[in-house]
C-alpha cells in the first residue's frame, strides 16, 4: 500500500510540473477554505460598524444606520465564495492524484510515462480486480439463512465475502465497545458500503425503507433470516409508529442491536451533519461508531443524484481498494435533563471528534431540499431586536 | 469529468480578469472552481437558482438583493467574468499596493465602488436615488414581521431626514457617501483571502 501511495505522489508532482511547463491552468480543489471568516455574531458586528461611523454616545445609539447593510452584504458574498454545506454533497477532492481519472480534473496528456502508468492501473483494476470480485459474489448467493447460532456465523461469512469482493481493507479500533443486544448502533453515513463494513464485524438488525428492485430483493431475503425492521414508505412519515417499533425491538434483549444512520442521507465523509432526533428519543444505550474512509485509494461516497446504484458498485469494485477505519466509541445514554436534540448533538460531536470530521449543524436533507424559512426568520428577529431594543431605552429616558 | 477539462480557463482570460479585478492568479483559479461547482447546468453561466441553492445565502435576509447585484439589467445569466467583476468589490484595499501594474481607471474595490455596491442594494429600481418607499422595502426585508409598519415608517423618515441635504425626500449617492464618511468601509466591506 505504501508503494502505491508513493506512486500517487510522484504522479501528482509530474502533472503539476507538466502543467507549469506547458502553462496549462491547474484546477485547484476548492474544498479547502478560500477565505477567512470572522466568527462575530450579528449584534457584535453591526455594533462595530456603527461605532466606527458615529461619534455619538453609544447609549443613545440610533436605532438604524444605513451602514447596517454592510454586515448582510459581506456575509452574503462570503457564502457565495465559500459555504459550509454545498461542498459536503460532492466527492472530496484530493491534493494528490490517485491514477483514477474520475477524481482528477487536470488530466491532460502530460507525459508518456504517466499515461503508461495510468494504463497499467486501468488494466489491473478492470482486468483482474473486477472479475475476481464478481466471482466471489456468485459464490455467496447460495446461502440459505435461518436465525440461530449457525446462521450468525453464516451471516458474518456472507458479509466478509462481500468485503473481499470490494477489496476493502478495514481497521477496527476499540472492539471492546462493540454494540450489544438491546442497544442502538449509530454511525455516520457515507455510502451503502457502511452497512457491509459494520455487518461483517457483528450482527445487526437493519432499519430502513422497503425499496423496489435489487435492494428490495436483498431486503426480503434478509427478513427471512433475522428480524429486521423494514418500513413501508407511508409508515415512515408516522414517527410514533417508527418509534414504537424501534422501542419494542430494543426491549427484547435477545434481539440484535439496531443499526441506524441518523443523518438520513449519504454525506461525503468530510463532515457529520445534523442527526435526526428520532432514534435518540428511545430509551436505550447508544453505541456510536465513527467510520472514516481514506479517499486516496478510492472515494466511497455515493452521490446518488449523479450515479445510480449499479454504476456506483462498479466504480467501487474497480477502484484500487476501499480503505477505512472504524472506531467503536464507548456507549452513551441520555442523561437527566437532556433532551433528544442535545443528546443527538453530543453523540454527533463524539463521532466527529474521533473521525476527524467537521461537526455541522446543517441538515443533510439540504442535499435535495430547500432550507427552511425559519432560519431566515431567526436572522430577521435578531436584527429587529437591535432596532427596537434601543427604541425602548429611548422611551424610558 | 471529461467536459470539465474543456472548460478550463485559458491563460489569456486569467490575465484579463487579473487586470480588471486585481485578483491574483491562484485566487482566480480557486474562484473558478467555486463557479463551476455552483454551475449545476454545466453551461458556463450561473442563474439565480444556482445562487439560491447555497443555504447560508438563502437564509440571509438580503439574499435576493445580493443575488440581484450579480445580474446586469434585464439579464438572467451571469458568466465567470461578471461573477468576478462583482466579487471584486469585496477585495481588501491594501492589496492594491502589491499590484505591479497601477490601475488605469478606478479599481473595482475602491472605497467609492464599495459604497456604490451597498447603495445599489437599497436602490431597487436603479434610478440612482433611494426613495422612502425603497428604504421601507429594504428595511422590511431585514426585519421580517417583527416591527410594525408605523415604527418602520418612522425609522425610514428619520433616516432620510438625517441624510437628505437637498430636500428632494430621497437619498442620492453623494448624500449616501456623506452620511457614511466616517464608517470604516474598507474593512467592513472586504473579504480576506487566505492566500
Amino acid at each position: 500500500m505504501k508503494s502505491l501511495l508513493k506512486i500517487f505522489e510522484w504522479a501528482t508532482l509530474r502533472i503539476e510540473r507538466g502543467a507549469k511547463e506547458k502553462n496549462h491552468p491547474l484546477y485547484k480543489p476548492y474544498s479547502n477554505a478560500i477565505i477567512a471568516k470572522e466568527p462575530m455574531s450579528l449584534e457584535e458586528e453591526i455594533k462595530e460598524i456603527r461605532r466606527s461611523g458615529s461619534n455619538k454616545d453609544l447609549d443613545a445609539a440610533p436605532e438604524f444606520e444605513m451602514s447596517d447593510i454592510f454586515y448582510f452584504a459581506r456575509r452574503g458574498v462570503e457564502s457565495i465564495m465559500d459555504d459550509e454545506v454545498t461542498k459536503r454533497f460532492s466527492a472530496e477532492e484530493l491534493e494528490s492524484w490517485n491514477l483514477l481519472t474520475r477524481s482528477n480534473h487536470n488530466f491532460h496528456y502530460i507525459s508518456l510515462r504517466l499515461t503508461v502508468l495510468w494504463g497499467l492501473g486501468l488494466l489491473i483494476r478492470y482486468g483482474i480486480l473486477l472479475p475476481l470480485s464478481e466471482r466471489t459474489i456468485d459464490q455467496s448467493k447460495n446461502d440459505p439463512l435461518s436465525c440461530n447460532f449457525m446462521s450468525e456465523k453464516v451471516h458474518l461469512m456472507c458479509y466478509r465475502i462481500c468485503v473481499r469482493a470490494l477489496t476493502a481493507i478495514i481497521t477496527y479500533h476499540d472492539s471492546e465497545n462493540k454494540p450489544k443486544n438491546g442497544g442502538i448502533c449509530v454511525a455516520n453515513h457515507t455510502s451503502p458500503i457502511d452497512v457491509i463494513i459494520l455487518a461483517s464485524d457483528g450482527c445487526y438488525a437493519m432499519v430502513g425503507q422497503i425499496h423496489g428492485g435489487l435492494m428490495g430483493v436483498i431486503q426480503r431475503s434478509m427478513v427471512k433470516a433475522c428480524p429486521h425492521i423494514w418500513f413501508e414508505r407511508s409508515e415512515v412519515k408516522d414517527r410514533h409508529l417508527v418509534a414504537k417499533r424501534l422501542s419494542d425491538h430494543v426491549e427484547d434483549k435477545s434481539k440484535l442491536p439496531i443499526l441506524i444512520f441518523p443523518e438520513g442521507t449519504c454525506i461525503n465523509n468530510t463532515s457529520v451533519m445534523m442527526f435526526k432526533k428520532g432514534s435518540f428519543e428511545i430509551r436505550a444505550t447508544v453505541y456510536p461508531v465513527a467510520i472514516k474512509y481514506d479517499p486516496r485509494f478510492g472515494d466511497a461516497f455515493w452521490n446518488s443524484s449523479k450515479f445510480g446504484m449499479v454504476n456506483y458498485l462498479l466504480r467501487m469494485m474497480s477502484s484500487w481498494a476501499i480503505v477505512c477505519s472504524v472506531w467503536y466509541l464507548p456507549p452513551m445514554s441520555r442523561e437527566e435533563g437532556e433532551d433528544a436534540v442535545q443528546f443527538a448533538n453530543r453523540v454527533k460531536a463524539a463521532i466527529a471528534r474521533q473521525g476527524g470530521l467537521v461537526d455541522l449543524l446543517w441538515d443533510g436533507g439540504l442535499k435535495r431540499g430547500k432550507v427552511k424559512d425559519t432560519f431566515k426568520e431567526e436572522q430577521q428577529k435578531l436584527y429587529s431586536k437591535m432596532l427596537v431594543g434601543t427604541q425602548e431605552d429611548r422611551s424610558r429616558s | 469529468m471529461g467536459s470539465r477539462a474543456s472548460t478550463l480557463l485559458r491563460e489569456e482570460e486569467i490575465e484579463e480578469i487579473k487586470k480588471e479585478t486585481g485578483f491574483s492568479h491562484s485566487q482566480i483559479t480557486r474562484l473558478y472552481s467555486r463557479f463551476t461547482s455552483l454551475d449545476k447546468g454545466e453551461n458556463g453561466t450561473l442563474s439565480r437558482e444556482d445562487f439560491q441553492r447555497i443555504p447560508e445565502l438563502a437564509i440571509n435576509p438580503l439574499g435576493d438583493r445580493i443575488i440581484n447585484a450579480f445580474f446586469p439589467e434585464g439579464e438572467d445569466q451571469v458568466n465567470f467574468r461578471g461573477f468576478m467583476r462583482t466579487l471584486a468589490h469585496f477585495r481588501p484595499i491594501e492589496d492594491n499596493e502589491k499590484n505591479k501594474n497601477p490601475p488605469t481607471s478606478e479599481p473595482l474595490n475602491s472605497r467609492t465602488n464599495k459604497l456604490l455596491f451597498a447603495f445599489r442594494l437599497y436602490d431597487l429600481d436603479r434610478d440612482d436615488k433611494i426613495s422612502r418607499d425603497e428604504l421601507l422595502q429594504v428595511l422590511r426585508m431585514m426585519v421580517g414581521v417583527n416591527i410594525s409598519d408605523e415604527q418602520l415608517g418612522s425609522i425610514a423618515d428619520r433616516t432620510i431626514q438625517e441624510a437628505d441635504t437637498n430636500g428632494d425626500n430621497s437619498i442620492s449617492f453623494s448624500e449616501f457617501i456623506k452620511v457614511l464618511e466616517k464608517v470604516d468601509v474598507e474593512q467592513k466591506m472586504s473579504i480576506r483571502f487566505l492566500h
